[in-house]
C-alpha cells in the first residue's frame, strides 16, 4: 500500500518524508535534547507514578491558582526556546562579516528569527502576563475562583496547544520565514508556499482563542465577584491594569483572529485579499493587523504596570501615591493605544496628514505613562525603602523603561522613523520597552508573589545574582543595536558587508551571553529555593507586609481562598484590617460551594490541535473529524449539569485549624 | 453599610433576566419599527425616488443607524442599568473600537490609495 | 442584597472584614454579562470584515460589480427571514418566562425553520453568483462579500445547532434555571446576528447598489 501515491496523499496530505529535516544538524541535535529531556521527563513521571495525580490535580483543574501557575511554567518553558533563538541570532550576526556566511543558512535564519518574535510574545510574555493574572485577581479582590472556572482550564489548554503547534514546526517540516507579522504578499501561498505561514496562522488562532476566552473570563471576575465594599476605586492597581489588559485583549484579539483568517482564506481558498492583483491590497493586511497589534503591547505593559505599583507600595512602606491618577492613566491608555497603530508604518505612504495624526497620538499617549512614573518615584519619595528583591527589578525597569520610552517618542516623529523604519534602532527599542518593562515586571511579579503561591521565598542571593545579570547583560545587548540602528543597520540581516560594525554585534553577543546567564541562575534560584524551602518558609501569609487582600489569606491559599469572603473598607484593604484590629475568624466555617475538575478542557485543545495539524498538513479527513468532534464533545460537555460541589465544613475546619497551629509557630520564635 | 457592600457582590438580584424587562408590547413595537426602518430604504434604492444617489446612501444609512438603536432597545433589551450599567458601558466601548477601526482604515487605505501612482499611468509608463 | 452580620462583632464598634453569614452565590451570575463581552468582540470581528469590505469592496479587477449580481427583492426577502426569526424567538422567550414548556419548543423550531430558509436563501444566492463567474476568487470585491457576507452566514448556522442543541436540552430537562440562562443567551446571540444584517444590507446591499 505503501507504494500507492494518491493513498499516502490522502492519508499524509502533502507531509512527506521530505518535510523531516533530517539533513540539518543543528535541527537534529536540538530534537535529540528535547527527546532525550521529554523521554526524562515522561520515564520520571511514570516511575514516580505521578500521571493520575498529575491529570486529577493539575490538568483537569479549574482552581485558577493551579492554572495560573501552569500558565507561568508554560511561560519559562517557551522562554527557554525563545532564548535559544536569541542566542542563534546574536552568535551568527557576531560572526558573519569579511566573507564569513556564518553558521546559520537563510532559510532557517528566517525562520529563527520569525519564531523568536512569535514564541516571545504569544507563547513567553502571553502566558506568563496571564498567568500572574490569572493567580493574583481573584485573591485580590476577595474571590474564590474566577467567573467561569471551566473556561479558564479550557483557555490554558488552547494557548498551549498553540504552544505545541509551534514547537512542533521546529521538527515536522518549518515555520514562517516571514518575519513575526508574517506580511503579505511575502506570506501568501506564491512566496511562501511551504507549510511555515500555515503553522504560524494555526498556532495563533488556537492560542487566540484561550486568550480571547480568558480575558471576557477576567472581566466577568473582577466586575462581578469583587468582595463586598470593593468599589472600583478600592481595587488594588493590579487589579485595575488587569481589567484595562483584559478590555484590550477582548477589544483587540478578534482583530487578529479577522486578519488571519483572511490571510488563510488567500492562502487555502485563493481570495484576494493582500494580493497584487485582483483588486488586493497587501498594506490592509499591516494596517489591520497593527490595529491589533500596538493595543497588544499594552496588554502586555499594563499587569507589569500594576505589579510595579503593588511593589513600590509594599517596599516603600506607603500607600501608593497618585491611585485615582494611576488609575485614570491607566484607562486613557488604553483608550488611546487604539489611536497610534499607523506609527508602525509610518513609510507605508499615507501622507503628511495621516502620519502626523499618529504621530501626535502616539506623543501623546507618553504622557499618561510618564504621570505613572511620576507617581511611582513619589510612592519611593520619603518611604521606608526596603531593597528586596521585587523591588530592585522595579528600580531597574524605570530606569531602564524611561531610556526605552523616550527612544520611543523620538521613533514616534514621521520624519525621524522614515530613516529608523525597520532598523537596528527599532530593535533596540521595542526589546527596551519589553524587557526592561513586561520582562523586568514579570520577574518583579514572580519573586513578589512566589511565596503566596508555594509558601516559601525565593531565595535572595540567585536571585539578585540573576537581577544584575539581566539588567547589565540588556544594556551590554541592545545599546550596541541603538548606535546600528542610527548608522543604518536594518533589521534580520544575516551577513554583513562592513567588518567596522563587528564590534558592536559581538558586544551585543556578549549581552546575550549574559542574559543567558541571568536565566541560568533564575532557574537554579528555583531549584535553590526549593531545596532550602525549610528555611525559606512563610508561615504567616504575608512575608512582605504588604496591603492588599491576597496577602490575608494564607501561602499557599486553600483551594477555596478565603474561608469567610473578606470585607473592603479601603484602597489597601489588607493593611486596614491589620491596623484597625482585625481577628482571624476560628469558628463558624460553612461548607463551600467550589466547581468540580473536568478533563473537557483537555479534550477540546488536543482536537484543536489535531484540526489545526491536519489544516496546516492538507490532511482533510483529519481536519473534517477533528472538526466534527470538536462540535460533538463541545456539545456534549454542555448536557452536564452538575459542574459543582461542596467542600465539607469539616475540611474548611481541618485547614484553618491547621493554619492555626501554623500561625501559632510562627508567632512563637 | 448596605450602601457600601452593594457596589461588591451583585449576582442574587439579576439573576433571571439580566437585560431588563421583556414584554409583548415590546417585541411587537420592535418588530413593527424594523419593519418600516428595513422597507424604507429597500424602497428608496429600488425605486430611486430621491434621485440623488448621495442623498439616498445618507438617508439609508440614518435608516440603518436607527433600526440598530431599536434592535438594541427592543430586542436585545439594552439599559443602562442592567449588570450595573456594565453592558452599557462595554457597547459604549465596543462601537468607539469600531468606529476607529473602521474609519480609521478607510481613512488610512483612502489616503494611501490617494498618493500611490494612478494605475493607468503605470500603464502609461510600461 | 445586605450581609448578615454577626451582633456580638457588630456591637464592639468593630470595623466587620469578613462576611460570616454567605449565602451560595446563584450560579451563573455572571453568565449574561460574559456572553454580552464575548458578542462584542464578535462585533469587532465584523467591523473588520466590514471595513475591509469598505476599502477593497469597489476593487471589482475588471470583474462584475454589485449591480451585476444583486438581486435586491431576493436580500429583502432574506431579510425579512430573519426579522420574522427575531419576533419568534421574541415570542419563544415570552413563553419561557410563562414556564410554557411546548408553546415555548414550538417558537423555537419556528425560529429555527426562518433561520434554515435564511441560510438556505444565501446558499442559493451564492451558488447563482458562482455559477455566473463571480467567485470568491474573481476580484477583491468578491472576496470581501463572501468573507463577510458567509461569515455572518457562518453564525446563522451555528446558531442553528445551537438552536437545535437547547430545544434537546429543554426536552430533556425541561425549562431549568440553566436552560433559561442558555436560551437568553442564545437570544442575545440572535438578535446580535440580526443587528449584524442590517450593517450587512445596508452597507453591501442597498449602498452597492447605489454605486
Amino acid at each position: 500500500m505503501f507504494n500507492n501515491p494518491d493513498l499516502l496523499k490522502f492519508i499524509f496530505g502533502r507531509l512527506t518524508l521530505d518535510s523531516l529535516p533530517l539533513h540539518e544538524p543543528i535541527i537534529l541535535g536540538t530534537f535529540a535534547v528535547v527527546a532525550m529531556g521529554g523521554v526524562a521527563v515522561f520515564g520520571a513521571i511514570t516511575y514516580f507514578r505521578l500521571w493520575s495525580y498529575l491529570w486529577r490535580e493539575w490538568f483537569t483543574t479549574v482552581d485558577h491558582k493551579r492554572i495560573g501557575i501552569m500558565y507561568m511554567i508554560l511561560g519559562i518553558v517557551m522562554l527557554l526556546r525563545g532564548f535559544a533563538d536569541a542566542l542563534m541570532m546574536r552568535m551568527q550576526q557576531a560572526i558573519a562579516f569579511n566573507g564569513s556566511e556564518g553558521f546559520l543558512p537563510a532559510h532557517h535564519y528566517d525562520q529563527v528569527f520569525t519564531a523568536h518574535g512569535v514564541i516571545m510574545i504569544f507563547f513567553v510574555a502571553m502566558p506568563l502576563v496571564t498567568g500572574l493574572m490569572n493567580y493574583v485577581v481573584p485573591l485580590q479582590i476577595g474571590a474564590r475562583d474566577v467567573s467561569f472556572p471551566f473556561l479558564n482550564n479550557f483557555s490554558f489548554w488552547m494557548t498551549t496547544a498553540g504552544a505545541v503547534l509551534v514547537m512542533m514546526s521546529l521538527f515536522v517540516g518549518e515555520f514562517a520565514r516571514t518575519g513575526w507579522l508574517a506580511y503579505p504578499p511575502l506570506s501568501n501561498l506564491g512566496y511562501s508556499p511551504d507549510a511555515g505561514v500555515d503553522y504560524y496562522i494555526w498556532a495563533l488562532q488556537v492560542a487566540g482563542v484561550g486568550t480571547l476566552l480568558s480575558g471576557v473570563n477576567l472581566i466577568c471576575t473582577i466586575v462581578k465577584l469583587r468582595a463586598p465594599g470593593m468599589t472600583m476605586m478600592r481595587m488594588p492597581v493590579f487589579t485595575w491594569t488587569a481589567l484595562c489588559t483584559n478590555v484590550l485583549i477582548v477589544a483587540s484579539f478578534p482583530v487578529l483572529t479577522a486578519v488571519l483568517a483572511l490571510l488563510s482564506l488567500d492562502r487555502y481558498v485563493g481570495t484576494d485579499f493582500f494580493t497584487n492583483d485582483f483588486g488586493g491590497n497587501p498594506m490592509m493586511y499591516v494596517n489591520l493587523i497593527w490595529i491589533w497589534g500596538h493595543p497588544e503591547v499594552y496588554i502586555l505593559i499594563l499587569p507589569a504596570f500594576g505589579i510595579f505599583s503593588e511593589v513600590t507600595s509594599t517596599f516603600s512602606g506607603k500607600r501608593l501615591f497618585g491611585y485615582t491618577s494611576m488609575v485614570y492613566a491607566t484607562v486613557v491608555i488604553t483608550i488611546l493605544s487604539y489611536l497610534v497603530w499607523l506609527h508602525h508604518f509610518f513609510t507605508m505612504g499615507s501622507g503628511a496628514s495621516v502620519n502626523s495624526f499618529f504621530g501626535i497620538t502616539t506623543m501623546i499617549i507618553s504622557i499618561p505613562t510618564g504621570a505613572k512614573m511620576f507617581n511611582w518615584l513619589f510612592t519611593m519619595y520619603r518611604g521606608r525603602i526596603r531593597f528586596e528583591l521585587p523591588m530592585m527589578w522595579t528600580m531597574a525597569f524605570m530606569l531602564t523603561f524611561v531610556i526605552g520610552g523616550m527612544t520611543g517618542v523620538l521613533l514616534a516623529v514621521p520624519p525621524a522613523d522614515f530613516v529608523l523604519h525597520n532598523s537596528l534602532f527599532l530593535v533596540a527599542h521595542f526589546h527596551n520597552v519589553i524587557i526592561g518593562g513586561v520582562v523586568f515586571g514579570i520577574f518583579a511579579g514572580i519573586a513578589y508573589w512566589f511565596p503566596k503561591a508555594f509558601g516559601f521565598r525565593l531565595d535572595p542571593f540567585w536571585g539578585k545574582l540573576s537581577f544584575w545579570f539581566w539588567v547589565v547583560g540588556f544594556y551590554f545587548a541592545f545599546m550596541p543595536l541603538y548606535v546600528l540602528g542610527l548608522m543604518g543597520v536594518t533589521r534580520r540581516l544575516r551577513v554583513f558587508d562592513d567588518p567596522s560594525l563587528q564590534i558592536w554585534f559581538v558586544i551585543a553577543a556578549v549581552g546575550a551571553l549574559m542574559v543567558f546567564l541571568g536565566i541560568v541562575c533564575f532557574l537554579v534560584q528555583i531549584a535553590v529555593s526549593v531545596l532550602r524551602r525549610e528555611q525559606l518558609r512563610d508561615v504567616t501569609g504575608d512575608p512582605w507586609n504588604a496591603r492588599t487582600l491576597e496577602w490575608a489569606t494564607s501561602s499557599p491559599p486553600p483551594d477555596y481562598n478565603f474561608a469567610f469572603t473578606p470585607v473592603v473598607h479601603d484602597s489597601d484593604a489588607w493593611w486596614d484590617m491589620k491596623h484597625r484590629g482585625y481577628s482571624r475568624p476560628l469558628t463558624g466555617f460553612k461548607p463551600i460551594h467550589m466547581p468540580s475538575n473536568t478533563g473537557t478542557g483537555v479534550i477540546l485543545a488536543g482536537l484543536s490541535t489535531a484540526f489545526a495539524v491536519g489544516m496546516i498538513w492538507y490532511m482533510w479527513w483529519l481536519a473534517g473529524l477533528s472538526f466534527i468532534a470538536l462540535i460533538a464533545v463541545a456539545i456534549g460537555h454542555t448536557f452536564n449539569y452538575h459542574r459543582d460541589f461542596h467542600i465539607p465544613a469539616d475540611t474548611v475546619v481541618r485547614e484553618e485549624n491547621a493554619r492555626t497551629r501554623l500561625l501559632g509557630a510562627g508567632a512563637k520564635p | 453599610m448596605s450602601a457600601e457592600t452593594h457596589s461588591g457582590h451583585v449576582a442574587h438580584d439579576d439573576h433571571g433576566m439580566a437585560h431588563g424587562e421583556i414584554t409583548l408590547s415590546g417585541y411587537l413595537t420592535g418588530f413593527f419599527l424594523s419593519v418600516v426602518l428595513t422597507a424604507v430604504p429597500f424602497y428608496l434604492v429600488m425605486s430611486g425616488v430621491l434621485g440623488d444617489k448621495q442623498v439616498t446612501a445618507l438617508v439609508v444609512m440614518a435608516f440603518a443607524a436607527v433600526q440598530i438603536v431599536v434592535h438594541m432597545i427592543y430586542f436585545l433589551h439594552m439599559n443602562t442599568t442592567s449588570e450595573g450599567g456594565w453592558t452599557m458601558m462595554a457597547l459604549i466601548f465596543t462601537v468607539v473600537m469600531v468606529v476607529i477601526a473602521m474609519t480609521g482604515s478607510l481613512w488610512v487605505m483612502h489616503h494611501l490609495n490617494i498618493n500611490m501612482m494612478p494605475t493607468h499611468e503605470m500603464g502609461r509608463m510600461q | 442584597m445586605s450581609i448578615n452580620v454577626n451582633p456580638a462583632q457588630a456591637s464592639t464598634a468593630q470595623p466587620i472584614f469578613y462576611v460570616l453569614d454567605e449565602h451560595d452565590h446563584a450560579e451563573g451570575g455572571s453568565t449574561m454579562l460574559g456572553f454580552w463581552i464575548y458578542l462584542m468582540s464578535d462585533c469587532l470581528i465584523f467591523a473588520i470584515l466590514f471595513a475591509t469590505y469598505g476599502v477593497l469592496g469597489s476593487n471589482y479587477a475588471a470583474g462584475p460589480a454589485p449591480k451585476d449580481l444583486f438581486d435586491l427583492p431576493l436580500v429583502a426577502v432574506n431579510t425579512s427571514m430573519l426579522l420574522l426569526s427575531s419576533i419568534t424567538y421574541g415570542f419563544a422567550m415570552l413563553s419561557m418566562e410563562r414556564s410554557r414548556i411546548a408553546a415555548t419548543q414550538v417558537w423555537l423550531a419556528i425560529t429555527g425553520l426562518f433561520g434554515l430558509a435564511f441560510v438556505g436563501i444565501e446558499l442559493s444566492e451564492f451558488r447563482h453568483m458562482i455559477h455566473e463567474g463571480a467567485t470568491p476568487q474573481r476580484s477583491a470585491f468578491l472576496s470581501s462579500f463572501f468573507t463577510l457576507v458567509g461569515t455572518h452566514g457562518l453564525h446563522v448556522s451555528f446558531g442553528l445547532v445551537w438552536l437545535t442543541t437547547l430545544m434537546v436540552q429543554v426536552w430533556r430537562f425541561g425549562l431549568i434555571e440553566a436552560n433559561k440562562r442558555r436560551l437568553m443567551c442564545l437570544s442575545m446571540f440572535w438578535h446580535f446576528l440580526d443587528v449584524v444584517w442590517i450593517g450587512v444590507f445596508t452597507f453591501v446591499y442597498l449602498l452597492g447598489m447605489l454605486r
